[in-house]
């Protein structure tokens, strides 16, 4: 039965697989850094860290970073359900991962500074919700850290100051420049999830929606699949690499959304997800079995 | 890797340079935004013999309180540095703290703070938590928990083996200025390229 319970228990899970085991493909794409990097470089011994911080935190069913960041989850629902339901459920599922562990209490009132103490907040967690013809809840989550959550950037275009337009050669230019002004603080090799158009909130939206994507899918839209491409290669040219120490692996991949826009403006938007690209996905059926994907 | 342990005397900081690998073991204390900002707004005596010629660590961490009362460090890599730019050469100075350990790097009043005082900007892999919570055996006591709740409150450790890399050292080197200008020179290269 699909009970409050039922959500529950099934998004404590949720947000512990999310906080203590890396996707499959994000750790194949830190292996590639990693034999990429010279061999006593400090980038590959950060590499080698990471790696060893990653198997270690799934063995100890432990977070990955101890900043679990906000819980941002996107939810889709057939119709019939109540949204307000799955709002409190995933809510009191924060609070009860917090107490075991999972997430560190990271919510802070921002006029008192106050911390709540049980991970949860106003607008902590961050849902989206989606109404869909299919008959089961489909819940996919990310962990979006702090400091990666800082150096995410938007910018309206023309850009004077970088002489970027209004083109795909002017996303590019201030995509790229996202990338060396965050240089190691995202805690490179980061993920970009990136929105061209859309408005102020919607571009934010969706270039973390972007985030979702796993990092060897390929995009449908032939022009932004050869984009993020190019943005991948050039963007680990850049030499920045892990931690900001210098190297070949500064970006793990590049995942580009698109929006309509007004005539009067042109966003690029840029969220950027550091290595602890924590997503996890679960699907409910009616009976409430839960299926894990990713 | 060198091992070092704390308390760190001033000749050996000073001998250390950027790019060398370097194993912590003694007793360090955590401390991020909320901290910095209270250890400038007076001296704080109770704190103060905890900072003395050990390290400060830029961290949040995730605790754990057992049934005897006592804590442990669930999860514990470092936060970003930055933050703290306004406040670091200063809190270094009036506590004879021997370095700060973080991640992203640290800018130039921080630099030339610790070419003034003797000190180093040590940089943990940010992210590894696991690894470097392994590497706290104890935690001794806490500083303002109740104020500012587990991320923000200062934590007294002990660490063994603790894994950090010289990123900023006392002669004025700086890897993060190093690598931020290659950066730089590179985008300036890859725009100047045709399509």
């Amino acid at each position: 039965m699909l009970t409050k319970e039922r959500y529950v228990d099934t998004f404590v899970e949720l947000i512990r697989r999310a906080s203590a085991e890396l996707p499959p493909d994000v750790v194949q794409a830190l292996q590639q850094g990693r034999d990429r990097e010279a061999s006593d470089s400090l980038a590959r011994q950060a590499l080698v860290t990471i790696l060893d911080n990653v198997d270690l935190a799934k063995a100890k069913s432990a977070p990955i970073c101890q900043d679990t960041g906000t819980p941002v989850a996107w939810i889709s629902y057939p119709e019939g359900i109540s949204t307000r339901l799955l709002e409190e459920a995933m809510h009191e599922a924060v609070q009860v991962a917090t107490a075991k562990s999972y997430l560190r209490p990271n919510a802070v009132d921002t006029l008192t500074g106050k911390n709540t103490g049980d991970g949860a907040g106003r607008a902590i967690p961050f849902l989206h919700f989606e109404e869909w013809d299919e008959p089961k809840v489909e819940v996919r989550l990310i962990l979006k850290g702090g400091g990666c959550e800082n150096v995410g950037i938007q910018y309206k275009l023309p850009d004077s100051g970088l002489q970027a337009g209004r083109d795909l050669e002017g996303v590019r230019c201030v995509v790229l420049d996202a990338v060396v002004q965050a240089q190691g603080k995202g805690c490179a090799p980061g993920v970009l999830g990136i929105c061209i158009g859309g408005d102020r909130v919607s571009g934010f939206s969706e270039s973390k929606c972007q985030l979702l994507r796993p990092l060897s899918d390929t995009n449908p839209m032939a022009e932004l699949a050869e984009l993020e491409e190019r943005l991948l290669k050039e963007a680990n040219e850049l030499g920045i690499g892990p931690m900001g120490f210098g190297g070949r692996t500064t970006v793990l991949g590049v995942k580009v959304g698109v929006l309509d826009r007004v005539p009067a403006s042109y966003f690029v938007t840029i969220s950027y997800m550091c290595w602890a690209d924590r997503r996890a996905a679960v699907s409910l059926d009616e009976e409430g079995a839960a299926t894990w994907l990713n | 890797m060198a091992e070092l342990r704390l308390p760190l005397d001033e000749t050996r900081v000073r001998n250390l340079e950027v790019g060398a690998g370097v194993e912590l073991t003694g007793r360090m204390i955590t401390g991020r935004d909320a901290a910095h900002k209270w250890l400038l707004e007076e001296y704080r005596e109770e704190v103060a013999p905890f900072l003395e010629g050990t390290v400060i660590y830029h961290c949040g961490p995730v605790v754990r309180q057992l049934d005897d009362g006592s804590y442990e460090f669930v999860a514990s890599g470092p936060t970003t540095s930055i933050r703290e730019e306004p406040y670091q050469a200063d809190v270094i100075e009036r506590y004879g703290l021997r370095g700060v350990i973080g991640k992203g790097g640290m800018g130039l009043k921080t630099l030339a703070g610790l070419e003034k005082s003797g000190a180093l900007y040590l940089h943990a892999v940010g992210g590894a938590a696991q690894v470097l919570a392994e590497a706290v055996k104890k935690v001794e006591r806490v500083f303002m928990l109740e104020e500012f709740g587990v991320p923000e409150a200062l934590w007294v450790i002990e660490v063994e083996k603790f894994p950090v890399m010289v990123t900023m050292d006392a002669r004025g080197g700086s890897l993060h200025t190093e690598v931020e200008d290659y950066s730089k020179a590179q985008f300036e290269k890859l725009l100047a390229a045709p399509a």
